[in-house]
């Protein structure tokens, strides 16, 4: 249970790391906050050749406030986002999701630009950023691109973001007056990894969206469930248990924990409980 | 390339300059190159808790943070709980509630509960048992190690 044979690098500036990216015989591997990737490394899962150390690129922290989105450097870490008044005052849903994001020792080193780029399935921040329609800064030497993260997350740890591209920053709308949301997810051990977990946002003109996490290959958004709570002021009971029935667009997959039936069963009851929160608030 | 790096760094106030190998995590370092064997190995990866120090006054897990990561910080280990962070207390009400089982998770358990009575938190069974999620191993002696935390805590408050 030891990480194989890797060189170290460790650069200061955007474009060292996108230098050292560029290089193909470099076999680069980034390293935020290692929470994953070292695991993934002891596990022989991953073995990159050179180990790019970003946590000393100082353009990629901090979280900056503009006139209508919330910019997030990409080293920014679960911990400096639980402590952030903008954070708490413009994305009230990161706020709600954090404290299931993995344990306190874990938040204290997790990057928001490692969770997003490595897309794991059962991880809370994707469908975050699918419901609250955020985007990912992308840059490489060829330039600087923004990504929708309705199109960034393709699968099982796969992204659009190609090898030699590093995300530098994660921009997330600022809340609305009257926006609402929803989160619930059920997991083991508090911390764990999620059997199974929602995240909604319903915006001022009723429109929801509505993302499954720990269910499928990535996070996923379930456009039935959207549609039929859509336009609802009221989550009452019926409409509560038409959006359950609903959810049937969705693949589910199974994994150690539970098979894809199960699966599709604690997504009706996370979806559940998470509209009965919103409609008591 | 740089497989091997100098790294310079404080471990429970001394002063440590050493040549490691880049692929070595703090775990093994701090085991190994400094003889601090109280930090334990359990998983070996992040789940198990036994392996959690203090870095830069935060919680991280030592198997998850290469050696060379922890390059000019500040770690305090175990061994440095009752002089560096002022938790004889904890560590004397840990004693007295017998709170643990095998005893494996304790240097973890104690760095989470250090770290949860650092942040002003209160004697609150369920916000104690949340923070202390991560170092869950599979034994039975929870409720006592949430006891000498809340115990702690009433004890400070009242001083």
């Amino acid at each position: 249970m030891k990480a194989p044979d890797f060189s170290y690098e460790k650069p200061t500036t955007i474009s060292d790391v996108l230098a050292l990216l560029a290089n193909n015989e470099l076999e680069c591997q980034l390293l935020a906050g290692g929470q994953s990737l070292m695991p993934m490394m002891n596990f022989r899962m991953a073995s990159p050749g050179t180990l790019v150390d970003i946590s000393n690129v100082s353009e990629l922290s901090g979280i900056n406030e503009r006139d209508e989105t919330i910019e997030i450097g990409a080293m920014v870490r679960y911990r400096e986002l639980e402590l952030s008044e903008i954070i708490k005052a413009h994305c009230p849903l990161v706020a709600m999701v954090l404290p299931y994001v993995a344990h306190a020792a874990i938040r204290n080193r997790g990057t928001i630009g490692g969770s997003i780029g490595l897309s794991d399935p059962a991880a809370e921040l994707p469908a975050v950023l699918l419901v609250l329609d955020g985007k990912i800064e992308i840059t490489s030497e060829k330039g600087i691109r923004l990504e929708p993260a309705r199109t960034f997350f393709k699968g099982i740890y796969e992204t659009s973001c190609e090898p030699d591209e590093l995300i530098t920053k994660i921009i997330l709308p600022k809340k609305h007056l009257k926006q609402k949301f929803g989160f619930h997810e059920i997991a083991r051990r508090h911390g764990d990894y999620a059997m199974a977990g929602v995240c909604i946002a319903q915006d001022i003109d009723l429109k929801v969206r509505v993302a499954f996490f720990g269910v499928a290959d990535r996070a996923v958004r379930s456009i039935a469930v959207e549609k039929l709570l859509s336009g609802n002021s009221d989550l009452s009971e019926q409409l509560i248990k038409d959006a359950q029935n609903a959810l049937n667009d969705i693949e589910f997959e199974g994994d150690m924990n539970a098979g894809p039936e199960a699966k599709q069963h604690i997504a009706k009851v996370v979806l559940e409980r998470a509209l009965k929160e919103m409609k008591n608030e | 390339m740089n497989k091997t790096a100098q790294i310079e760094l404080i471990v429970n106030g001394e002063k440590y300059f050493e040549n490691v190998p880049v692929r070595m995590n703090l775990a093994d370092f701090l085991r190994n190159k400094l003889g601090l064997t109280g930090t334990h190995v359990g998983c070996e990866h992040g789940v198990c808790g036994a392996c959690t120090i203090f870095l830069d006054g935060v919680t991280a897990r030592s198997c998850l943070t290469l050696a060379v990561q922890a390059d000019e910080t500040e770690i305090t280990t175990i061994e440095g709980y009752e002089t560096d962070k002022n938790a004889s207390d904890l560590i004397k009400n840990f004693h007295k509630r017998n709170a643990l089982q095998c005893g494996y998770c304790t240097p973890g358990m104690l760095a989470s509960s250090i770290e949860y009575i650092e942040q002003g938190n209160p004697p609150d069974r369920k916000k104690v048992k949340e923070h202390i999620s991560g170092n869950y191993c599979r034994c039975t002696g929870y409720q006592a190690i949430v006891d000498a935390i809340c115990t702690t805590i009433q004890e400070r408050q009242s001083r």
